[in-house]
């Protein structure tokens, strides 16, 4: 019954109650959103990065070089030989290398050249079909398969590059012949395949950056529609000015026999990066420095890269946060001001119960119901805005990072403290207002009148 | 039955009031007059136990009210004592019948709200029950005043110049439906007032 007459008073003056409900939500709907950013924002990086001692690549910027070629959300900085990152990979330091290469790209979706390692690293299993083994054949990430409603047996062109609007490459198609299971980490969003399959891609054409393309296709037997990737290309020499994303060498390939078992010489041929396990941790710190020491390549430790991103994501978090609070605080004030205004009017109400035989104790907790029901509904309001915020730039990094966030997901102690500071707010608010409902002298009151 | 033995008062800086010991059975009515300044309102507040006197006894129903803690009394009060104030204050966010209704259960913590539909409709409110007080006029909020001090069928029903605010015709109505309802349920009615209209209704006098 007290609740009820709370509720009643509290929209019996509907503008101030909207107003504090306005700022309390809009606080709590920032931090709320904060909270879960932050939670799901940094599980999804070092998930990622698990197991990953080093990533090799060539020079430039470590971060750089770490998103592009672990979250898949960067350019490339470059691409190594093959031949030189072979003897990295082969030293007995390593524990495990995972070789990238990339090139291209099917609809945003990043079409990795790899070992079935990649998959076995990330904990993906074949939910359907097999691995890749021939050039062509790929494995696709579980979300990619439902986003594009990929099946086993589909094929499909690949376009240059990491934009969708890359150059298409026609001359072979890309055939699915397993779909992972989901993971939720960055092999969900990739499409994989051996690494052959990316030199292949690239070497059977002019490739030109320019958009001019001079594709001379006179002396090939097409027909990959149907089988593309298992029919047997005969490739005369060819000029190839090959440009996988920044070498501009030109390599001179001997005629290649595109088969069932293609074999693709390896040697000047080039990949985009390799994924180190260390065996040691002494060895990561060694190899930071020995690697750009020694050759045109870098070797970027992920924890690191990942730590520096965060902490220049923290300050513009923590300015947000403090923001909030700052809300925060002007809603408490906003409900102390309602309330202690009304009090003036009020206290002929409070009297009236108190000699219906209301206790002290009842008007008390009148004032602090009022409060806490503004409170309570801001926060309420402010969980589900926080989470309708987050759909909503879950939707536009999806499409641009190919990072989702959910939004349903609860982070049960850091909003459990966000509910215990709005309630703190509330009771805090109601203090003052409440103490003078507390003691209100009734025959002063109504005999004044 | 109410009864009040050497009562003493004093808000300091010498206003002291000694009050004439006043006596009402269940079913009778008692008015209280005087001018201004003679602590009318001071009376009706130690005999509705708003104010503590510092000696005497105000007995109600056999309970001196004046040595119960602050919690019983207001327990009291509310089961035992009605009040109608010289000015109509509700809860401004609750319509009508819920006022009336809220008495009750502050009360008794049982919602009487059959009772407050007849009791509203006996002082002609019919129809107005889902109306906010501030909606109705001065008169039909006197009445629902009234239905408030009475929904607990109180044995005291105290009445602080119910009639100053109210034109003859309405304060004799007024009159008429205290003391008649005071009969119905068997409650001790006192009235303090200033209002020479309402000499001549009641027998039972006592001048301050």
């Amino acid at each position: 019954m007290i609740t009820k007459i709370a509720w009643k008073n509290i929209w019996f003056k509907p503008l101030n109650t909207v107003l504090s409900i306005i700022l309390l939500t809009s606080s709590v709907a920032i931090i709320t959103l904060l909270i879960l950013l932050e939670n799901q924002f940094e599980r999804k990086f070092n998930d990622n990065i698990d197991g990953i001692d080093l990533v090799l690549g060539a020079q430039g910027s470590p971060l750089q070089l770490i998103l592009s070629s672990v979250y898949q959300v960067d350019a490339p900085t470059g691409n190594i030989d093959y031949a030189e990152a072979k003897t990295w990979m082969k030293n007995p330091l390593v524990k495990k290398a995972i070789p990238l290469a990339f090139g291209d790209n099917y609809r945003g979706f990043k079409i990795v050249g790899t070992t079935p390692d990649y998959l076995t690293h990330y904990g993906a299993k074949m939910q359907q079909g097999k691995v890749f083994s021939k050039n062509f054949e790929v494995v696709v990430g579980s979300t990619v398969a439902q986003k594009m409603g990929l099946k086993l047996g589909d094929t499909f062109f690949g376009s240059h590059g990491d934009s969708s609007e890359g150059e298409v490459h026609e001359d072979h198609a890309y055939i699915v012949t397993g779909i992972a299971a989901e993971t939720g980490k960055v092999a969900d969003n990739v499409i994989l395949c051996n690494i052959p399959s990316v030199w292949a891609m690239h070497e059977g054409h002019d490739h030109n950056h320019e958009g001019e393309e001079s594709h001379d296709h006179e002396d090939h037997d097409h027909d990959h529609e149907a089988h593309a990737g298992e029919e047997a290309h005969n490739h005369e020499e060819y000029d190839h000015d090959h440009d996988a994303h920044a070498g501009e060498e030109a390599h001179n390939h001997e005629e290649h026999d595109h088969d069932h078992e293609t074999v693709i010489s390896e040697e000047g041929k080039e990949i985009t990066a390799v994924i180190l396990k260390m065996r040691n941790p002494m060895s990561v710190l060694v190899w930071q420095n020995m690697i750009p020491m020694n050759t045109k390549m870098q070797a970027a430790s992920p924890g690191r890269e990942i730590n520096r991103l965060f902490s220049l994501f923290g300050i513009g978090l923590d300015a947000l946060q403090y923001l909030a609070y700052g809300i925060m605080l002007i809603s408490g004030i906003s409900i102390f001001i309602a309330l202690y205004n009304t009090l003036k009017e009020r206290k002929y109400e409070f009297a009236l119960l108190r000699v219906n035989g209301a206790s002290r104790l009842q008007l008390l907790m009148l004032v602090l119901i009022e409060s806490l029901l503004l409170c309570i509904t801001g926060f309420i309001f402010g969980t589900v805005v926080g989470r309708i915020a987050l759909s909503l730039i879950s939707g536009s990094s999806e499409t641009e990072f190919k990072i989702s966030f959910n939004p349903l997901e609860f982070v049960w102690e850091k909003e459990g403290y966000l509910l215990g500071l709005t309630i703190f707010v509330g009771i805090l608010a109601a203090v003052i207002p409440a103490v003078k409902a507390y003691s209100l002298n009734i025959s002063k009151t109504l005999a004044n009148a | 039955m109410i009864h009040t033995k050497s009562l003493h008062f004093s808000y300091g800086k010498g206003t002291d009031f000694n009050f004439p010991d006043i006596t009402a059975s269940s079913g009778d009515s008692l008015l209280i007059t005087g001018g201004s300044g003679r602590g009318k309102t001071t009376l009706l507040h130690l005999l509705g136990g708003l104010l503590r006197p510092q000696s005497g006894q105000v007995v109600v129903e056999g309970t001196d009210i004046a040595t119960l803690s602050e919690k019983k009394l207001d327990t009291f009060r509310g089961k035992n004592i009605g009040l109608v104030l010289q000015q109509n204050y509700f809860v401004a966010s609750l319509s009508v019948l819920e006022n009336v209704v809220l008495a009750s259960w502050l009360a008794t913590g049982k919602q009487a709200e059959t009772k407050a539909k007849e009791l509203l409709e006996q002082l002609g409110l019919k129809g107005q029950e889902h109306k906010l007080p501030s909606q109705l006029s001065i008169g039909q909020q006197q009445r629902v005043s009234i239905a408030r001090a009475l929904i607990n069928e109180p044995k005291l029903l105290l009445a602080d110049e119910p009639t100053s605010s109210l034109d003859d015709e309405n304060a004799y109505t007024v009159a008429d439906m205290l003391s008649g309802l005071a009969k119905q349920f068997g409650t001790a009615l006192v009235i303090v007032t200033h209002d020479q209209r309402l000499k001549d209704r009641f027998p039972n006098q006592i001048s301050l």
